[in-house]
């Protein structure tokens, strides 16, 4: 082996190595570069102006220049009462999707993990899902939840259940409403993930486990859950922040309403910066989000590091 | 393992209900879209269309211009996928074979975007391409979309390097081969196939992307599908729910076609990015 590979696998390269290696790492460079510079001007450098932009009175279309105003918006943000029922509302999203999203993903997960028939289907099926636009699937289930014409009403009708509600606008019934469409969008993904963590599992252990006499609640505690640990966490974890920073699906089911009752934070910030030209204190909401989405990701890092030592 | 009989069968009931779950809400759709504007006005819809018609379709095209939308999704699809493969496999490469400073901050990039709410990315981005004059066409969504399908793309292709026993690099460094010769000539085409599948969900991604598309493009010229489909809707509650339906169906054909060939290397790909070596 060369000095440049022995350098290169060692991080940095050691002191005595220099000569041949140099060249290499232009060539890195150049490789990297075509990547690293719309990152930079595209994703880096607009989060930090965005960051930035929260502590000034930016506005769309006005003439006077832009100043600076400290955490002015912050202290705004903080009486808003409106915010905050906004953000309760995203959490309480997040919280009601990702929660039964991995709870039926997961059992749907174990099944397509046993040797039934028509396992096939299931899988072409959750295909649906996933590969659809957000827009179609808002769509869609506005079709289904249709107070005339949707079929959940006709077969509320038909099982002489009553005479079935407007769903999407109840007052009551547009929350639970659009979770069950996160839940829906997002089930796919999450069974292919710990489909793949479940078949990892070794099944020696489960067979031992087995011929112990452990029945299936015990064997899914000791054997499958430890092993599909990580995964889990990884997964929620992301699902979590997807669906808190969801937009497209809620947008075309209600546009975030009746009367706000589904105005996810992201609806709220998008109309604040886009409809009413406020930047800055749009920009102060999205710090906020991402301060909360930060916390939760520490958190989970840490159980994360707790969980396996070597990470 | 045996499982007994009782068991079987409520596991079979189980996954039943799971797969009208799934697919109730499209045989909905499709339904619909097939079904005449008398049978979507009455008061008890059936499940499947009792004269299936066309209209809906021809309708559908006469009250928005889908094919423009198309078009407009076709070339900020395409451009961004190609774009985001051409830049990312060097860019993964280098992330994959050196533990440098750059490559883990790049993968501390990949992680911490996912977690970016786009509110707080969207404002700036609007006065950035504002400033390029980007703003308003498809070129700076071309451009967003890239940038957007990145994380996902390295990910990716980071496992499928990892995958390419570097003791292939190292004999072609043996015999003279420079960096890029190796690059183009030994792993470009061993990464082929994931390259490809990458590309296709970058297509994917930008295909059904809405909300950047919503707040960038404001001529109805330029906008992209997704973003004309919310035309259909109009005002509360009122929307022609036929074409609606006829029109989302089309818009969601090509992501079902393009993602039901590639779903098996994407899962394999997202688990490979996953593994730490």
């Amino acid at each position: 082996m060369t000095l440049a590979t022995a350098g290169k696998r060692s991080g940095r390269p050691a002191p005595g190595t220099r000569g041949p290696g140099r060249p290499v790492d232009r060539g890195a460079w150049f490789l990297v570069l075509p990547a690293l510079i719309p990152i930079l001007v595209l994703s880096v450098g607009p989060l930090l102006y965005g960051i930035a932009l929260a502590f000034t009175d930016a506005q769309s279309g006005r003439t006077e220049p832009t100043q600076w105003i400290g955490t002015l918006n912050f202290q705004d943000l903080l009486y808003d009462t409106l915010f905050w029922d906004s953000f309760r509302i995203g959490l309480l999203w997040a919280v009601g999707v990702t929660v039964p999203q991995f709870l039926l993903a997961l059992g749907l997960a174990l099944l397509l993990n046993e040797e039934l028939r028509l396992r096939w289907l299931a899988r072409a099926l959750a295909i649906i899902p996933w590969a659809m636009p957000e827009v179609v699937v808002g769509i869609m289930w506005r079709l289904v939840y249709n107070p005339d014409a949707g079929i959940l009403n006709e077969t509320i009708r038909d099982l002489g259940l009553g005479d079935g509600r407007d769903w999407l606008s109840g007052l009551a019934t547009a929350l639970p409403a659009v979770i069950v469409v996160g839940i829906w969008a997002g089930m796919p993904q999450t069974t292919v993930v710990l489909l793949a963590g479940l078949q990892n599992t070794p099944r020696e252990l489960h067979e031992a486990a087995a011929m112990d006499g452990a029945g299936a609640w015990r064997r899914f505690r000791t054997v499958t859950w430890p092993a599909l640990k990580p995964v889990a966490l990884a997964v929620t974890a992301l699902n979590f922040i997807w669906n808190f920073n969801s937009f497209a699906l809620v947008y075309v089911l209600t546009s975030g309403g009746p009367g706000g009752r589904t105005r996810l934070p992201m609806l709220f910030a998008y109309e604040e910066a886009f409809r009413y030209g406020q930047f800055g204190y749009a920009a102060a909401m999205g710090c906020v989000m991402v301060a909360v989405i930060s916390v939760i990701l520490a958190l989970q890092l840490v159980g994360r590091l707790r969980g396996d030592g070597d990470a | 393992m045996r499982t007994s009989r009782r068991a079987r069968a409520g596991q079979y009931a189980a996954l039943l209900a799971y797969l009208v779950f799934l697919a109730f809400p499209f045989l909905w759709l499709v339904s619909t879209a097939f079904k005449p504007p008398r049978e979507l006005a009455s008061l008890h819809p059936t499940w499947l269309p009792r004269d299936p018609t066309l209209d809906n379709f021809r309708q559908a095209f006469d009250e928005q211009p889908l094919l423009r939308a198309a078009a407009n999704s076709l070339v900020a699809a395409v451009g961004a996928a190609l774009i985001a493969v051409l830049i990312a496999t060097p860019m993964a490469y280098v992330m994959a074979r050196h533990r440098t400073r750059l490559a883990k901050a790049a993968t501390g990039w990949v992680v911490v975007s996912q977690a970016f709410p786009f509110v707080l990315v969207i404002i700036p981005l609007f006065l950035v391409l504002k400033n390029l004059r980007l703003i308003d066409s498809v070129g700076g969504l071309v451009m967003v979309y890239v940038v957007w399908a990145l994380p996902f793309a390295l990910w990716m292709l980071v496992g499928y390097v990892r995958a390419v026993p570097a003791e292939l690099e190292e004999a072609a460094a043996v015999d003279g081969a420079g960096r890029l010769r190796t690059l183009v000539s030994i792993i470009a085409p061993l990464l082929a196939p994931g390259i490809v599948a990458t590309g296709l969900f970058a297509f994917i991604s930008a295909w059904n992307e809405f909300f950047f598309a919503l707040v960038l493009l404001k001529t109805p010229e330029k906008q992209t599908l997704p973003v004309v489909l919310t035309h259909f809707l109009g005002a509360e509650g009122v929307a022609d729910l036929g074409p609606l339906a006829a029109a989302a169906f089309l818009a969601t054909l090509p992501s079902l076609v393009v993602f039901a060939l590639i779903q098996k290397r994407i899962t394999g790909g997202m688990l490979a990015g996953a593994v730490k070596s």
